[in-house]
């Protein structure tokens, strides 16, 4: 269900979105510790993530390759030198009580990501990508679930110090469907760039949005509200556009915007002050010490661009420029790899790109589906599929005999034409063999006859059923269709 | 004379002569240790049963020939401020009161590959906070030459266990002169290599770019031996150093020469002791008659090194400390929230020159006072960088006294923090630079306590700076020992 666009009168909403990508390396951000979602409790922790006395962070060098690609895939610019600060804090889960992140100088900044929503396409600025630590877990015992009235809180310190990258948009967004497109648009490329598992619902891809409201052609941005809590795309859109909501009711009936962030409860669907924050909190950053700067020279950027994959954006344009519709090209997008690999073998042999996307995400993903099969493991290739299309489009099988030439293509029958032949379904298109059937199921049935001649047309329908079954429906049903009427008219 | 007076160099010859074992050479320790530490204080934890293992080993080995260097069945203490895998290592501090670390400082496990015999832990001022170790919140460690009086600090416990005979060498750590001050007041030798030469891994920090560990011994050859032992690149350490590393004993016997002494016009003066002060001035003197060229050179930055070092050091020390929240290990006052629990362990766990220190560096940090403090305070680091550069240019060492005063007494600047901090103007400019720096004792003062001279040089200076210091070891023949009444406890 898409929410109700809410009534603006002449209001316009102003959005950025902070979202948190956990990077799926080998090992954590600053220690050998395995980055392993669902691990036993604090068995993948060790001197460095617990912060205990003495220990020492050393940089992954992998998640500095992997926010510099996810950073050249936003655009981005990446810096020469890049340096990590101390942002300190004090919290039961974050181990050395200062967290790891990066300042003034991070990894990457101004780049872009273009989104569309309803065939109007926006450029959505990207301030910065920074590398930072990820913080423990606590579970607070007790009905409420919250640290305030807890019995007792549990840390688990798993996740302490895995890799997460920061991105940071300007305030670019202007609704609710615009933040979700950037949302999803945004999974899409960590996901194609496979850093991340980019799960929502396991908390390696986290959003925040920063919401303020404004009168249409003001530039002054308003008192913003920082929303925490979105774990779906859906409650994303869902939050934002109650929050949008929320305070131009709250203006319009003469109150103010309280900076403070508020906490999205999707079951009650509505938002709740957490905290008020008075001005900025003062982290107290200051240049790690532990770490020395960060150097991106010319040909580490390069290599990591030279191995960039397709992004989306790019792959659906390519995909409309082939012929499909915006629809099918983002569903084929999305596809998985090796189908989209098929796909791009069959147009290259020619075949039509629409009928190609259309097997692959249909039929062929539905067989994948019924037998469980790895898309990897796919046994079809290029050549085969254009095959397929080939003999439907000459007419030797009807389109839906042709699913059944698939089964046995994909079940290694051989090739689309043999398949035909062996299990029978090669369409009749001959007139003299069809002639003979035509002529029997008109005279069997007088009546039908005698029913189109009273001017009711549509009984053909009937007729051609009839031919189909005296052939097994192996015959082209356009051209008894067309000996049929041929016939009648004598 | 008794096995406990021996340096590093002549225990290793006997052991190897058979003329004694490892085990005799710990026996020697402990029972000095038995005799001195009611007086001195020096430890706050004797391993036993560890240093009897490894001394047993050492024999064993040694027997076999297996001969792991010059540190092999050598007995030595580790300030309690570097991390020892299953043996309690407080820094100094009631809120790590009973804290056992699961693993070895590199340090540590660069000791043990090489044999030495880990007698325990040494007292400090808690996490290296101070110039007297009087700091400890398991009190205070004392001079061997005078126990009325202060051994320095922070690493005060090493300086007296090494001057007082119960440990062969030792190492501390040093961030503003917490080893070559402690050495300068206590007649030994104390070093800090070129920051980034040994790893902090498992060192606890205090102020994390400027704390360094380093040696104290009976001598400088000794210095030299512990040194190679424990420094080298280690990739535990993101700042350590991983390119070519000096030869330290390369130089040891070659004599000045040719070689540029400078001596720094800012440290001298007033708040210098007379007697210091000519103590130095004969060894430049000496130096001169040995065929060095004395340059007098001014480093004006060096007379606002101090205001610039108490702000980057309590900055840096402020986060390192702020772990320490009683959540997951060590001393835990409960609170009926987690802040409170937080707060009321670290108000209790925390002794008042570190909570000074957490708020003066949490000050410095703040949004409005960044600029003003802690940013101007790197311009002045830098400063002194570019300044000691361009000296540099000119000399191949500098020298100064390491202390502007001998051994102050017990009390006595403990309730003035600035009288306090003074103690380590001559030594902080090399922390601010990352320079090395050793102190080497070269006479006493007319009360008979000594005085150090300090030796200074660039960046991996080491080659230089141990061959000057050799030299006036050789010059200063400096022989006089403290004079300890034993007290059987």
């Amino acid at each position: 269900m898409t929410p109700a666009k809410p009534d603006m009168g002449s209001w316009e909403s102003v959005i950025g979105i902070e979202v948190h990508v956990e990077l799926a390396t080998r090992s954590k951000m600053f220690c050998g510790c395995a980055v392993e979602f669902g691990a036993e409790p604090n068995t993948n922790v060790c001197p460095v993530c617990l912060g205990l006395p003495g220990a020492l962070p050393v940089t992954n060098a992998q998640a500095i390759e992997w926010i510099m690609a996810i950073g050249l895939a936003l655009n981005c610019q990446v810096s020469e030198r890049s340096v990590f600060h101390r942002k300190n804090y004090f919290y039961a889960d974050l181990p050395k009580n200062y967290q790891i992140s990066q300042f003034d100088i991070p990894v990457c900044h101004d780049g872009y990501l273009d989104v569309t929503v309803d065939d109007v396409t926006t450029r959505i600025g990207i301030e910065r990508a920074h590398m930072e630590e990820d913080t423990g877990k606590s579970t607070h015992l007790g009905d409420s679930g919250r640290i305030h009235s807890a019995e007792a809180t549990l840390l688990d310190f798993n996740r302490s110090g895995v890799p997460l990258v920061e991105i940071v948009t300007r305030p670019d967004i202007r609704s609710a469907a615009e933040s979700r497109a950037y949302a999803q648009e945004l999974r899409s490329v960590v996901a194609e760039l496979e850093v991340s598992d980019a799960r929502l619902e396991e908390g390696s891809i986290r959003f925040d949005a920063n919401i303020s409201i404004r009168h249409g052609g003001e530039t002054e941005l308003g008192t913003k509200v920082e929303i925490k809590n979105m774990n779906s795309f859906r409650s994303l859109e869902r939050a934002v556009t109650y929050e949008i909501q929320r305070q131009i009711e709250l203006v319009e009936a003469g109150g103010s915007i309280v900076m403070e962030t508020r906490h999205w409860d999707e079951e009650a669907g509505v938002t709740r002050s957490m905290r008020v924050k008075e001005g900025s909190s003062d982290y107290r950053y200051f240049t790690e010490p532990d770490l020395v700067p960060m150097v991106m020279d010319e040909s580490w950027v390069a290599s990591v661009r030279a191995g960039l994959p397709e992004l989306p954006a790019h792959r659906r344009s390519r995909y409309r420029d082939q012929g499909l519709d915006q629809e099918l090209a983002a569903v084929l997008s999305s596809a998985p790899e090796a189908l989209r690999d098929v796909y791009d073998t069959a147009v290259d042999v020619d075949a039509d790109a629409r009928s190609a996307a259309n097997w692959l995400t249909g039929e062929v993903i539905g067989w994948l589906r019924r037998t469980e099969t790895d898309p990897i493991d796919v046994p079809l290739d290029g050549q085969q599929l254009a095959e397929l299309i080939a003999i439907v489009d000459e007419g030797l099988v009807s389109s839906s005999a042709a699913k059944e030439v698939l089964e046995g293509v994909l079940g290694g029958e051989g090739a689309a034409k043999e398949v035909a032949e062996a299990r029978d379904l090669v369409q009749i298109s001959d007139t003299d063999a069809l002639q003979s059937a035509v002529d029997e199921v008109l005279t069997a049935n007088p009546d039908a006859v005698d029913t189109y001649h009273g001017g009711e047309q549509k009984v053909v329908g009937f007729l051609v059923g009839q031919v189909m079954r005296a052939t097994q429906g192996k015959a082209d049903p356009k051209l008894v269709n067309k000996l049929l009427r041929d016939k009648l008219k004598d | 004379m008794n096995l406990h007076e021996l340096t590093i160099t002549e225990a290793g010859a006997r052991l190897r002569s058979g003329e004694t074992t490892s085990a005799e050479l710990l026996e020697s320790t402990l029972d000095r240790a038995s005799r001195t530490e009611a007086q001195l204080h020096a430890f706050l934890n004797i391993d036993r049963d560890g240093a009897s293992e490894s001394a047993a080993k050492a024999d064993a080995d040694l027997a076999e020939g297996i001969d792991r260097g010059p540190l092999h069945g050598i007995p030595l203490a580790l300030k309690d401020n570097m991390c020892t895998r299953g043996l309690e290592t407080t820094a100094g501090s009631q809120i790590l009161a009973g804290y056992v670390p699961p693993y070895d400082a590199t340090v540590v496990t660069r000791l043990k590959e090489v044999g030495a015999v880990l007698l325990g832990k040494t007292n400090l001022d808690e996490f290296a906070m101070g110039s007297s170790t009087e700091n400890s919140a398991y009190g205070p460690s004392f001079n061997p030459w005078d126990i009325g009086r202060v051994p320095g600090g922070s690493s005060g416990g090493s300086a007296a266990a090494v001057a007082g005979g119960s440990a062969f060498g030792a190492l501390g750590s040093d961030t503003g002169g917490s080893i070559r001050q402690p050495a300068s007041l206590t007649g030994i030798v104390g070093m800090k290599p070129t920051y980034g030469t040994v790893s902090r891994y498992g060192l606890i920090a205090f102020a994390s770019s400027l704390d360094q560990i380093g040696p104290l011994s009976k001598n400088v050859e000794d210095a030299a031996t512990i040194l190679r032992a424990i420094w080298g690149h280690d990739p535990l350490d993101s700042t350590s150093y991983s390119g070519e590393y000096p030869d330290v004993s390369a130089d040891l016997g070659r004599d000045v020469r040719g070689l540029k002494v400078g001596v720094v016009k800012e440290l001298a003066g007033e708040g210098y002791e007379p007697a210091v002060e000519q103590a130095v001035a004969r060894m430049v003197e000496q130096l001169a008659g040995e065929g060095a060229e004395i340059v007098e050179l001014s480093l004006p930055t060096f007379d606002i090194a101090m205001s610039a070092y108490y702000l980057i050091a309590p900055a840096e020390a402020s986060a390192n400390l702020a772990r320490f929240d009683g959540i997951r290990y060590g001393h835990r006052v409960q609170g009926a929230t987690t802040e409170a629990l937080m707060a009321n362990t670290r108000a209790e766990g925390f002794g008042p020159e570190v909570i000074r220190r957490i708020l003066l560096g949490t000050y410095a940090l703040s949004a409005g006072y960044y600029d003003a403090f802690y940013g101007q305070a790197q311009k002045v680091r830098a400063a002194v960088q570019e300044d000691l550069a361009s000296a540099y240019e000119s000399v191949d060492v500098l020298v100064s006294p390491t202390s502007p005063t001998v051994a102050f007494s017990a009390g006595e600047r403990i309730d003035d923090p600035l009288a306090m901090y003074l103690s380590d103007i001559c030594t902080i400019p090399m922390n601010l630079s990352g320079d090395p720096a050793i102190s080497i004792p070269i006479g006493v003062d007319p009360q008979s306590l000594p005085i150090g001279f300090q030796v200074m040089a660039p960046a991996l200076g080491e080659q230089v700076m141990f061959r000057v210091a050799a030299q006036v070891e050789q010059l200063a023949a400096f022989t006089a020992r403290p004079v300890l009444e034993e007290v059987v406890q």
